[in-house]
């Protein structure tokens, strides 16, 4: 059998091939011609073969049948073919194969070879793809090279036992008395790699760290001579004396300095020294600088070395080099929170950024520009914001319109500012909208009251302008139908107002049930929108018209809402303008924002008894958290009930279902008092049976007005899903004409639909 | 780090370096992946890029890119310097390397990098210590393998033959302080 081909003569060969087809042809030929030596077991050329194995598999090709012949080839004596032996293992063993423990013994051979080239191969294989049995049964030998004077094995075991350690974190105990004098060495290459070592051992052990901290002296020393000892030609990087070691000793004073006073206190000078000195010509000063400023950050400096630290990033920040800039803003936005004055002072800049053409740059300047907005430079902020809004990505278009609603909405320095922030929200990027923004702009509007006809004004222009935009279409839907008759009736103060009639506004709101941009979701707002009208409008007839001719609409729920309309029109006509009238002002409990760092208030709701918090209950769509409103858009009819009345004090309750989510109902409690004294400290608690889960948001006011003058609302929600009959304790306490009352009663008349 | 991965403008794998267990499987399909991802890149975009949940860190050196992927806590202006020093490596042993020297050679390739990282992290931060045991392994070796030189005017493409030089314009001055 003629000796197989050479592996530059193989690579050469494949590479004329000109199709794919051809370079398979040539590849299954070969590997054919190497199978039949492997069966041969021939020793001489195995290696060649192994090779050219491993070229064909980084083409692509499967190599599996060689991985026993690597396992020979780190048997055998000649180092060429452990060479190839164990790059082979590396390259096509995993840790998933059984294959892989038969190594194990090679491995522990090789680690006591006589050869220190040979047991640095061992040394890698093992700390590169070691499973777990193995470094069980090796480790041993590792922490014994890790003593050995040998610095070129010394390094190695350092960074396997980092491996061990990964992979068994049992055995780092064995390690400690090994890492005694590791600080000690001056050969870099021991000192990086033991650096390493304890910085691992420091992150996945708290005592460890605890007892690595009498270090920071020493590496602070470490430190300091890199930084001041003259030009060393080995280490040296662009003028600075090695600076891989010098940024892993950073990272390793930012883990022990956390958190401690003393520690801190101890690297401080260093630090600043660094900081200063530092060459920021080139990437590698700046490297280091990165890694200082993090430390800096991250430790308990005093505040003259963290604005240092802000300074260097606000530097950064200038920097032609789009990676530095990347890295301030990544390094910003970890800092914002706690030293929020001094990102401050570089806003302007970073505002710059988001007109830069890197996508991961604009998201950071995003983010950042968010963390920075307050009352005094919102509106500077929201022009950016909203400009960048208009020319950004589709990717960013969702996050950036919920992040300026969310600051919009704190910050806001007048109604008619936050409605026409909203407005130029809905109608620039209005498709991304999230769908829990919907319920929250209406929320907004309907709390601005004297806004109202201007709201509607603008969104009825908008709606003629465009029907494309979902969010915008339903928010502009549900204002037409609530204040529809301020839109006919040209009440806007703020501008112009227009001349639209009623018919117009109808044709409107048709225009969007048959049009084929609408969803499904939409068109459900329409005609609610369009049924609400006939209590404000005087063209009822046209209204009676489009809500029983949708009664046999193919969509289920447009055809449930027309036929629950048409019941209120022929039988229930006396309740009609009650259950149509204008919302009142709701309740806001909680929102949390899209980024983790724009955070508004807190959760006000209450909790009593054997009660529990409901699971969040978002709409499947959207990643943010709980919006606890509730907003009825279905009239489903469940009448209200008293369920509790005594000494004057009464109380109603009315029903709600939960759209998104059947199982939930939502309880509005109304408490009233005919009594000529106010019932002050009003405090409604209620407990539900086991199966039930409650949840109390917060009342409106604790006085219950006397004679009946006003009442106080809260709102109970009831997670019911096996669904039982609702039963529930309630307890009242109130303070009356100085005496304080408290009383427990059942509540056992729910009616059958509002638990059904 | 999590692994590297060395490939050329056509998207053709050179060399791979995985630091982290995974089935063949999921490593064709994260270098299929990746490679799409930052060819994708453009010029003037920065180093870096987030994909999935590691920093990815790139650089191209003539006709191949570096790529590295690294974790949370890793700063990413050193790795640049780590495919730096890598290439620098590359560089000396094979006298102006270049992509077909790392096609042909690319045991080699691998041989010089384990001896500069270990695990994904380094191990000697001394250039003249790396290629002095790169140097004194060769020698072990019972069967020699020449450095293979390059055929000349045979390659059909030119770029192969180009120095692995940084190919991104050096903006090495910040501007004056404010």
């Amino acid at each position: 059998m003629p000796a197989p081909i050479r592996l530059r003569e193989l690579i050469r060969t494949i590479r004329t091939a000109r199709t794919q087809a051809e370079e398979r042809e040539m590849i299954q030929k070969e590997c054919a011609a190497i199978r039949s030596s492997f069966r041969e077991e021939d020793n001489t050329y195995r290696c060649r073969n192994v090779a050219k194995l491993l070229y064909m598999h980084m083409l692509g090709y499967p190599a599996h049948f060689g991985q026993l012949e690597c396992l020979k080839l780190i048997a055998s004596q000649k180092f060429t073919d452990k060479r190839i032996g164990y790059l082979g293992a590396m390259l096509l063993l995993d840790e998933r194969q059984d294959v892989h423990l038969l190594m194990t013994n090679c491995i522990k051979n090789d680690l006591n070879h006589s050869t220190q080239y040979v047991q640095g191969l061992s040394l890698c294989t093992l700390g590169c793809m070691g499973s777990s049995e193995m470094c069980r049964d090796l480790a041993g030998e590792v922490e014994k090279l890790l003593k050995t004077s040998n610095s070129y094995l010394r390094k190695k075991a350092a960074l396997c036992a980092v491996h061990v350690i990964r992979k068994v974190p049992e055995l780092m105990e064995m390690f400690l008395p090994a890492t005694k004098n590791l600080l000690s060495e001056k050969n870099h290459g021991v000192l990086h790699t033991s650096v390493v070592l304890l910085t691992e051992m420091c992150e996945r052990s708290p005592d460890m760290l605890s007892h690595f901290r009498k270090l920071v002296p020493q590496l602070v020393r470490i430190l300091k001579n890199l930084i001041m000892s003259g030009y060393s030609p080995e280490h040296d990087v662009s003028g600075i004396s090695d600076p891989f070691l010098q940024v892993r000793i950073l990272r390793l004073l930012r883990i022990l300095g956390k958190g401690d006073d003393d520690s801190s206190e101890a690297m401080n000078d260093i630090l600043a020294q660094v900081a200063t000195n530092t060459e920021t010509s080139k990437n590698v000063g700046n490297a280091i600088l990165y890694e200082t400023v993090l430390t800096i950050m991250d430790i308990k400096s005093e505040s003259g070395l963290r604005v240092l630290a802000i300074n260097i990033l606000g530097r950064f920040l200038l920097n032609n080099d789009k990676n530095i800039r990347y890295v301030a803003l990544t390094s910003l936005l970890k800092t914002v929170q706690t030293d929020h004055n001094a990102v401050q002072r570089h806003r302007s800049t970073i505002v710059d950024c988001l007109k830069d053409l890197d996508v991961s740059i604009k998201r950071r300047a995003m983010e950042l520009s968010f963390a920075l907005v307050n009352g005094n430079n919102i509106r500077g902020m929201m022009k950016e914001l909203l400009y960048f809004l208009d020319s950004c990505d589709p990717d960013f278009k969702a996050d950036c319109a919920s992040g300026i609603f969310l600051a919009a909405e704190k910050y806001a320095p007048s109604k008619r500012w936050h409605i026409d922030t909203v407005m130029r929200v809905l109608t620039t990027a209005g498709s991304y909208v999230r769908d829990d923004s919907v319920p929250n702009l209406i929320q907004l509007i309907t709390n601005s009251v004297e806004m109202h006809a201007y709201t509607v004004q603008r969104l009825y222009k908008a709606l003629l302008d465009d029907i494309s935009q979902q969010p915008l279409v339903q928010v502009a839907s549900w204002c037409i139908g609530e204040y529809g008759d301020l839109l006919v009736s040209g009440q806007c103060e703020e501008e112009e107002p227009i001349q639209v009639s009623e018919d117009e506004v109808l044709d409107v709101l048709e225009g969007l049930l048959v049009s084929n941009l609408s969803t499904p979701v939409t068109r459900a707002y329409s005609l609610t929108a369009i049924m609400k009208l006939s209590t404000r409008f005087s063209s009822v007839n046209r209204i009676k018209k489009v809500v029983s001719i949708y009664g046999s609409s193919i969509d289920v729920e447009l055809q449930q809402r027309a036929v629950e309309y048409n019941a209120l029109f022929k039988k229930y006509d006396h309740m009609r303008p009650a259950l149509l009238e204008r919302m009142p002002i709701m309740e806001k409990t909680a929102t949390n924002g899209p980024t983790d760092i724009a955070q508004t208030n807190g959760e006000t709701d209450s909790t009593i008894l054997d009660t529990k918090h409901l699971p969040s209950i978002t709409h499947p769509a959207s990643q943010v958290g709980r919006c606890n409103y509730h907003i009825c858009f279905c009239l489903a009819g469940i009448p209200p009930m008293t369920a509790y009345n005594k000494n004057g004090l009464k109380i109603e309750f009315t029903f709600e279902r939960s759209n998104p989510s059947p199982n939930i109902a939502v309880i509005t409690i109304h408490a009233t008092n005919s009594t000529e004294a106010d019932m002050t400290e009003f405090v409604f608690q209620a407990a539900v049976p086991k199966t039930f889960q409650l949840q109390l948001l917060s009342p409106s006011s604790n006085v219950v007005p006397a004679l009946n003058q006003g009442s106080v609302t809260q709102v109970i929600r009831v997670l019911n899903p096996q669904k039982q009959q609702l039963r529930m304790r309630i307890k009242l306490t109130y303070t009356h004409k100085g005496s304080p009352v408290q009383d427990l009663a059942e509540v056992n008349n729910f009616p059958p639909q509002s638990w059904q | 780090m999590q692994f590297m991965l060395l490939f050329s403008r056509q998207g053709k794998l050179r060399l791979q370096k995985w630091y982290v267990p995974l089935s063949d499987k999921e490593k064709k399909k994260i270098t299929r992946e990746l490679v799409q991802t930052v060819l994708a890149r453009k010029p003037k975009m920065c180093s870096f890029l987030e994909w999935r949940d590691l920093k990815i860190v790139y650089k191209r050196y003539a006709s191949l890119y570096f790529c590295c992927a690294i974790e949370d806590q890793d700063n990413e202006l050193i790795t640049l310097e780590i495919i730096h020093r890598y290439v620098e490596l590359l560089d000396k042993y094979f006298g102006s390397v270049c992509e077909l020297d790392i096609i042909f050679n690319f045991e080699k390739a691998y041989f010089i990098l384990d001896e500069f990282l270990l695990g994904g992290e380094a191990q000697e931060t001394s250039k003249k210590n790396v290629l002095k045991a790169i140097e004194q392994a060769d020698l072990l070796q019972e069967v020699r393998h020449m450095k293979q030189r390059l055929p000349a005017a045979s390659s059909r493409r030119s770029d192969l033959h180009k120095p692995l030089r940084d190919d991104r314009p050096k903006h090495t001055h910040t501007q004056p302080d404010h």
